[in-house]
């Protein structure tokens, strides 16, 4: 009986301390976020520390090796070569990607209002299609014997190319597939970044005599800054980890020039059956990662308190 | 009422009337009685070989009384070894599954032992392949049973016409059809074979042999390795490589490269059968599904196909042997169920009906098999594919034995062996910087 009574007393309290509570925009927020945060928990925070737990595992999973894998790996040539060439990829992608999406986002701007969006649709077309159906197109453009682009160059007197077969011919082709397919989305984040840039500066550097290129140089790219830099961080890490354009067109051949991070720990981990090793070689582009962030982060940061 | 004391004499009397009631009570033998199986199968790119292999399993569950799910895994985009190694991982999936040669060595750990079902197999139907014996037991024990499905060997399919006219080599008489091989066939050997491939490639219709990555490639190279006595590894996981069998075998690649298409270094599982089919090539190394597809496609081509041995070596003729292998997992509820369907499935009649599915593309792997008459009715033309089963003095050989499966593995995936060529080939490096990369890369596999 006295248990009863202490109950109903304290219910409105309960309800009274639960009603301030959602008084907070804080606690809704939180609230309203939360099922987000269970699901990046589970997909994304778990698989990240249980990948962590792997790779200090010996090859069989039964002991515990700490950075042994790790130091395994910095003793393999085929790693460092892997580095390499992940580096060379991303940037070389990322670089051609944004002065292609740069350069056309200009040209799109300049359309009249009328045609413009016809165009940005169609430009737009290599980022929507999915990109193993898109890169199995591209395969078919490259196959050695019968291909598209060959065809055409026997045509014209100058010989086939062999574009997968050749180390660097390889290394060509799948960053050219990689350009092809993110440049468009550069283009439309370039493009909403020029819309913004307010018409009356330009007016007032015409004033002062700026010609076309000094336009681009002192308005334009000073306004684009942070879009710039934020598209390019986004596209390095989304390059960085790319998989299934060099599986599709190369597997990492010929004589593994092409291997990229994720390609490698693929074959490592699931076609080698070695997933310690796997899983320590696709936790490298962590660090990589996380210090490209921290500079181009950091520079935003400080643009932004300046302004 | 009064409440009636549960004395000890009434504890007895009531439980054993209740005894007599269960065991008294008539039995009924429901269709589910023995339990769930449930089984992932590799999915057979002949239509309707997945039919047959249905079939024969819902038989076995229809008499056994089992509950049966069967999914069908295709190898595209790896899915099917992705789900070897998810389940593996997770301790959950099919109670029975089809893995791929190299897979149930590396999850030994969570397979159960099979012996019983491969000593009863054995005793009925002789010895396996000597690489079943490599791929399928572990510690004493058998992890495995050879698979009827995907099971393939890729021997040379030549053109009959292109081989006659450019090279000089009458397959035919070599390999007649219905007949064993003729004493002309002493002299297909890998000397003669580099010769031919100079002589077709002059005449504008070269050998297609990849040499990629994939295991069309890496096949088909293990056993021109193994033809030269040339191993990288030995069976107690010594490195071997720097040995003059390997020299012999990668100066003899330089000369056979030349006379390839220059692109074949990009080469997969599909590019050599496109290289037939169309009329380009007059030989690669394959399962008849190059000649099923040109019979479809280009019937003119399949007609001048036939299927013959390997090239000899100076240790012997051996024949790229690809098996897919079903394994019971520890997890599984069921086990005597699985092994029981295992069984039933290699049994004579229920193996010959499964290579007739697939248009005799599968290979059984016991030895005491390959005399389905299958591989003599197929046609055009008759007999194309009479000399597709390895017998004779041809060995049935996995690539990158007999390297303790750890290493072997992974010389397998890296593609240790083409890489090699590649190297001292397209990548103009020396032989011995070549044997010297490998010894390196040797080294890294022998982590443990």
């Amino acid at each position: 009986m006295a248990n009863a009574v202490v109950q109903t007393a304290s219910l409105p309290a309960t309800r009274r301390r639960l009603r301030r509570l959602a008084r907070y925009r804080s606690t809704v927020a939180f609230l309203m976020a939360l099922p987000l945060i269970v699901l990046i928990a589970a997909l994304v925070i778990y698989p990240a520390f249980y990948s962590l737990h792997l790779a200090t595992l010996n090859k069989s999973m039964e002991r515990f090796v700490g950075l042994g894998n790790f130091t395994f790996l910095f003793r393999r040539d085929l790693f460092w070569m892997v580095v390499k060439q992940s580096v060379i990829f991303a940037v070389s992608a990322v670089f051609f990607k944004a002065l292609i999406g740069f350069v056309v986002a200009h040209f799109v701007h300049n359309i009249p209002a009328k045609g413009q969006r016809k165009w940005r649709g169609m430009l737009l077309v290599p980022w929507v299609i999915p990109p193993a159906m898109s890169t199995l197109a591209w395969f078919w453009l490259f196959d050695p014997s019968y291909s598209a682009f060959n065809w055409v160059l026997t045509r014209l007197g100058l010989g086939a190319v062999s574009w997968l077969g050749e180390p660097s011919w390889a290394r060509f082709s799948v960053i050219l597939v990689n350009v092809w397919y993110g440049a468009p989305f550069f283009l439309i984040m370039y493009l909403a970044a020029l819309k913004s840039v307010p018409e009356q500066l330009y007016e007032a550097a015409a004033i002062d005599g700026a010609n076309w290129w000094q336009k681009i140089w002192y308005v334009t790219l000073p306004m684009m800054r942070n879009i710039i830099a934020i598209t390019v961080l986004f596209s390095l890490i989304v390059t960085f980890a790319n998989f299934d354009i060099v599986r599709i067109l190369t597997a990492g051949g010929p004589i593994d020039q092409t291997h990229v991070f994720a390609t490698w720990a693929f074959q490592l981990g699931i076609e080698g059956g070695d997933i310690p090793l796997g899983a320590c070689v696709s936790l490298f582009m962590f660090p990589i990662l996380g210090v490209a962030a921290y500079f181009i982060l950091r520079d935003i940061n400080k643009r932004g308190s300046q302004a | 009422m009064g409440r009636v004391p549960f004395t000890r004499r009434r504890f007895l009397t009531t439980t054993a009337a209740a005894s007599a009631a269960t065991l008294g009570a008539p039995y009924i033998r429901t269709a589910r009685a023995a339990g769930k199986l449930s089984i992932g199968f590799w999915d057979h790119w002949v239509p309707g070989a997945n039919d047959t292999l249905t079939a024969i399993c819902r038989d076995w569950a229809k008499q056994e009384k089992v509950d049966l799910t069967i999914d069908y895994l295709t190898s595209q985009g790896n899915k099917i070894q992705m789900t070897a190694t998810a389940e593996s991982q997770a301790q959950a999936g099919h109670d029975l599954l089809q893995f791929l040669a190299w897979y149930p060595l590396s999850l030994a750990k969570t397979l159960e032992p099979v012996d019983d079902v491969m000593a009863g197999l054995l005793k009925q139907y002789g010895k396996v392949s000597p690489a079943i014996d490599y791929l399928c037991q572990s510690q004493g024990h058998w992890i495995g049973v050879p698979a009827v499905t995907g099971t393939q060997v890729k021997v040379p399919c030549g053109r009959i016409d292109l081989l006659k006219s450019q090279c000089g080599i009458d397959v035919q008489a070599m390999y007649p059809a219905d007949k064993p091989p003729t004493k002309e066939a002493d002299n297909w050997t890998w000397d003669n074979f580099v010769v031919a491939a100079e002589k077709a490639h002059k005449a504008g219709n070269p050998f297609g042999l990849g040499l990629g990555q994939t295991t069309d490639s890496v096949d088909w190279v293990g056993s021109l390795f193994a033809s030269f006595g040339a191993q990288l590894a030995d069976a107690k996981g010594n490195i071997t490589v720097k040995s003059d069998a390997v020299k012999r075998v990668l100066e003899y690649s330089q000369r056979l490269v030349k006379a390839l298409p220059p692109d074949v270094f990009a080469w997969d599982d599909a590019s050599n059968n496109r290289f037939l089919i169309s009329g380009q090539g007059s030989l690669i190394f394959n399962p008849p599904s190059a000649w099923a597809v040109a019979k479809r496609d280009n019937p003119k081509v399949a007609e001048q196909l036939w299927t013959f041995e390997m090239p000899k070596g100076s240790q012997g003729r051996y024949a790229p042997f690809l098996p897919f292998l079903w394994g019971v997992w520890k997890f599984s509820k069921n086990k005597p169920a699985a092994k029981s369907l295992l069984t039933h499935l290699l049994q004579r009649g229920n193996v010959e009906k499964l290579v007739n599915a697939s248009g005799g593309y599968d290979i059984p792997s016991f030895e005491s098999m390959r005399d389905f008459k299958i591989w003599q009715e197929v046609s055009p033309p008759k007999g194309t594919v009479y000399h597709y089963p390895p017998r004779a003095d041809q060995v049935t050989w996995m690539a990158c034995a007999p390297a303790p499966t750890n290493i072997a593995q992974q010389m397998y995936v890296q593609a240790i062996m083409t890489k090699m060529i590649a190297k001292c080939t397209q990548g103009g490096d020396s032989i011995d910087k070549t044997i010297g990369w490998a010894a390196s890369e040797l080294e890294g596999y022998m982590r443990t």
